[in-house]
């Protein structure tokens, strides 16, 4: 097994090549811009094919026509240009057009700032485009699942035929770590229902328009049920010691590493905390929370933003148990000594 | 004597039985709308030049949004204005199908303008047809970039104005000033003689596009009787006679003689062979060497700072590539953006035997500073009993704690002594190791190779790390 230290916005061109992705369309923006520069060395000695297209609206537009075509595809941008992607995400999810978007997040609004932020949940985990439509979005913490979970996406991208978001934020992007190369794919899916240019392919249609309101009715509800599904069936998190919690810290990214941090000195300190780090933000693992909810005194929702994820925490909590929010902004990363301290005010 | 045979081309279907209700034999056009002609006319040379099956047309947001009611070929629907962006990917994909871009005014010349011109620009191997009706026919006859002065719209109830539209855009022209499209052209649809010249220039674009995988680009301009409020033969008078004489006819630029043509080939790595393109490098390491560091229970948490240029970034990636070497927990995180590009510049390491939370070090064990403003900047952070490691032939102003262990090392003098100023961060990683006692020596000085991308500097870079040992040495 061969160990490379890479930034994770590098590791994740790596697990996408690795998981079979054959075309990358994008635009340069910080701190998202390495992954555009690792496409662009690695796709081409591939034969696979880099566009640095016009625009972020062009390149997911590009996205949706080689997702079309059966291709894994993928592109990545940050804040301003996930905005620009949103009409053409909302079109990939209505087409049902397996792709895969990777989001680094930045301080906003506006231009904002490249410091690290996680302000775009809502815009990630919400759809952030127009109509009734879910993304699954993956939130790695380190430079492995960056890697790990970029291959991930695609499989989830093709089994649900699904926009699939890898969401990350400034660090987990910059950082390096080191990062266990994983075996590639042994094959990628032949996608029947594809416009390929070909005599198999030439009757099928791709499109995300149904003018008869009767047909678009049920095409929602078809999206409506994949959701579902996807909510029973995909659901990741990862728990770190929470069995016998009073306070269990909910966290994603770099805010989990952080809290992490903050959980092990308070154990030190004989505080009985403990972490919930989803690694799916769509699917929430709301049962989890649910379940925690019954046993634990409080929830510590730590974010870098103005506390968008603590809204699904508090819907998964149903008023049981307080839900408090320790949050940056402005590019700041909490300390795990500031997270401490609000603990340590909670509990008091 | 030709005869005319009455039926439609292979590539038009039947009976539209995509479309919504249930009378599947009219089209959704109006009474002489332009958009029904020129499917028909693509249609039959898709058919005959025989590549009807390989042909993939995208449909753009407006009124021949529904092309793939009538088109028989594989169909795509675009956002509006980006069939050329989604065109793009689709021949990418595959370089030996037939890629048709169709767009209206709106869709092309307004909302999509970017992606025309770059899509144009790259000479992307696909056909764009466009078609001018000077409205927007689908939302209910808005004004639209190509509408003429004075023209009412629903926009612009008196008529276009100078002083509040501009003038109408001619993007026929603006295409063909660029220097890859292979073939520009516009026509009209406006007469039995004018749509036979039509015609011609729809299968020229695509054998351009099926022989050398050019772009070509065909302006037509077409009648929209129902948002022109005219009855269709009025309509197609306005076409031949106010429309034509602004967009004027004819040939814009045609290199089809000379263009050499584009490659169609494409050649994936089958996936088992992607490890091997990816700069995976095994690293061999003495297992048996690095225990006797791995065991140990540490956390160092290194701040490494000074101007951008003397290498602070990579001094802070090789600690951690070694660190890495030693099985270590290892993370590095630089101070990213604008204040990089104003001449300082630094980086965080964090190397430990135990999981690495955040890798921000805001009070670091170890701090590297290698100009003065690192100093001043942050020896107040440094955690008590830690250390600093300055480069002391730049920084004459010695730290003022004495609750550190303080290393000066004229790091730049040696590494100028050795010839280049550029490993004075070497020598500094030389120290470290050889004052921390973090690393194996051994492994450092084997695997810098395999760190540095210079493959050239591998031996000045060893004898870097050897100088800042000895000078350690030296110290005691
Ligand atoms: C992002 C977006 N903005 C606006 C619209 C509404 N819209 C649909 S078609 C159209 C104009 C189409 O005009 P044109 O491109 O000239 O084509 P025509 O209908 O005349 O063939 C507009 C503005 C849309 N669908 N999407």
């Amino acid at each position: 097994m061969a160990k490379q230290f890479l930034k994770g916005n590098e590791a994740v061109i790596k697990g996408a090549m690795l998981a079979g992705c054959t075309a990358y369309y994008g635009y340069p923006i910080t701190p998202a811009s390495e992954i555009a520069h690792a496409a662009a060395k690695y796709f081409p000695r591939a034969g696979a094919t880099f566009v640095q297209a016009e625009s972020e609206v062009a390149a997911i537009n590009m996205v949706y026509g080689a997702a079309a075509a059966g291709e894994r595809v993928m592109t990545a941008s940050s804040g301003p240009g996930i905005s620009l992607k949103a009409e053409g995400i909302s079109y990939c999810a209505g087409a049902e057009l397996p792709c895969v978007i990777v989001s680094i997040m930045r301080g906003g609004p506006g231009l904002g700032n490249i410091g690290p932020e996680q302000s775009d949940y809502n815009q990630l985990v919400k759809g952030g485009g127009h109509g009734n439509y879910k993304n699954i979005v993956l939130a790695p913490n380190s430079a492995q699942e960056m890697c790990d979970l970029g291959m991930l996406a695609f499989e989830l991208a093709d089994k649900y035929r699904n926009p699939v978001i890898v969401a990350a934020d400034g660090f987990i992007g910059q950082m390096m770590e080191p990062v266990v190369i994983p075996e590639p794919v042994k094959e990628v899916p032949d996608k029947k229902w594809a416009v390929k240019g070909t005599p198999e392919t030439y009757k099928n249609v791709v499109t995300s328009i149904e003018l008869d309101f009767h047909d678009l009715e049920i095409h929602n509800q078809k999206l409506q049920k994949k959701y579902a599904i996807i909510e029973e069936q995909e659901v990741r998190y990862e728990e770190y010691r929470t069995d016998d919690a009073d306070i269990v810290l909910v966290a994603y990214g770099i805010s989990s590493r952080v809290a992490q941090s903050a959980v092990n000195e308070l154990r030190s300190e004989g505080i009985k905390a403990g972490l919930l780090r989803p690694i799916t933000l769509f699917p929430f693992p709301k049962l989890k929370i649910k379940e925690l909810a019954e046993k634990i005194n409080s929830f510590l929702v730590v974010e870098m933003s103005n506390g968008q994820m603590i809204d699904d925490v508090r819907l998964a909590v149903e008023g049981k148990k307080p839900v408090h929010l320790y949050n940056r902004m402005g590019g700041f990363v909490p300390t795990a000594k500031e997270v401490r301290e609000k603990v340590i005010t909670i509990m008091r | 004597m030709s005869k005319t045979i009455l039926r439609k081309p292979e590539a038009f279907y039947d009976a539209f039985t995509r479309k919504a209700g249930d009378d599947f034999l009219t089209t959704t056009y109006c009474p002489g709308c332009g958009h029904g002609i020129l499917h028909k006319l693509v249609a039959e040379a898709l058919e005959d030049f025989g590549v009807q099956k390989k042909t993939m047309f995208v449909s753009p947001v407006g009124c021949s949004v529904f092309a793939y009611y009538y088109m028989d070929v594989g169909n795509v629907q675009a956002a509006h204005g980006r069939a050329p962006a989604v065109a793009t990917a689709l021949k990418r994909s595959n370089p030996e199908s037939v890629v048709i871009s169709y767009q209206g005014d709106g869709d092309l010349a307004a909302i999509g303008g970017a992606e025309i011109l770059n899509a144009a620009n790259r000479g992307e191997g696909i056909t764009v047809f466009f078609v001018n009706n000077a409205i927007y026919g689908m939302t209910g006859g808005q004004m639209a970039p190509t509408t003429l002065i004075g023209q009412p719209t629903m926009t612009t109830p008196l008529g276009r104005t100078l002083e509040n539209e501009g003038y109408p855009i001619r993007m026929s022209e603006i295409i063909a000033t660029l220097e890859a499209p292979v073939y520009v052209d516009r026509v009209m649809l406006g007469d039995i003689k004018s749509i036979r010249q039509a015609r011609k220039a729809v299968r020229k674009a695509l054998e351009i596009q099926i022989e050398k995988n050019g772009f070509s680009f065909i302006e037509v301009l077409s009648a929209c009787p129902s948002n022109l409020k005219m009855t269709p033969v009025d309509a197609q008078k306005w076409v031949r006679e106010v429309l034509a004489d602004y967009f004027p006819l004819g040939v814009k630029k045609d290199i089809s003689a000379t263009f050499p043509g584009k490659s169609k080939e494409r050649h994936l790595l089958p996936l088992s062979e992607i490890p091997t393109i990816l700069d995976i490098k095994e690293s061999k390491i003495n297992k048996d060497i690095i225990q006797n560091f791995s065991g140990k229970d540490f956390h160092e948490e290194i701040k490494i700072a000074g101007f951008g240029g003397q290498g602070v970034l990579s001094l802070g990636i090789v600690l951690s590539e070694m660190g890495m070497r030693h099985d270590f927990e290892v993370s590095w995180i630089p101070s990213y953006g604008p204040e990089m590009r104003g001449g300082t510049a630094n980086c965080s390491v964090h190397l430990s035997n135990k999981k690495i939370g955040s890798p921000v070090v805001d009070r670091p064990t170890v701090l590297v500073a290698m100009n003065l403003p690192s100093i001043d900047k942050f020896e107040k952070d440094v955690m008590e009993g830690g250390y600093i490691f300055y480069d002391s032939s730049l920084i004459n102003k010695a730290p003022k704690r004495n609750d550190l262990h303080v290393i000066a090392i004229p790091a730049t003098k040696i590494a100028d002594e050795l010839g280049t100023t550029k490993i004075a961060n070497m020598v500094i990683v030389g120290a470290m190791i050889e004052k921390l006692k973090l690393m194996s020596q051994e492994i450092v000085i084997d695997s810098i190779g395999e760190v540095i991308k210079n493959k050239k500097l591998i031996g000045i870079n060893k004898q870097a790390i050897y100088k800042g040992i000895e000078f350690i040495k030296n110290l005691k």
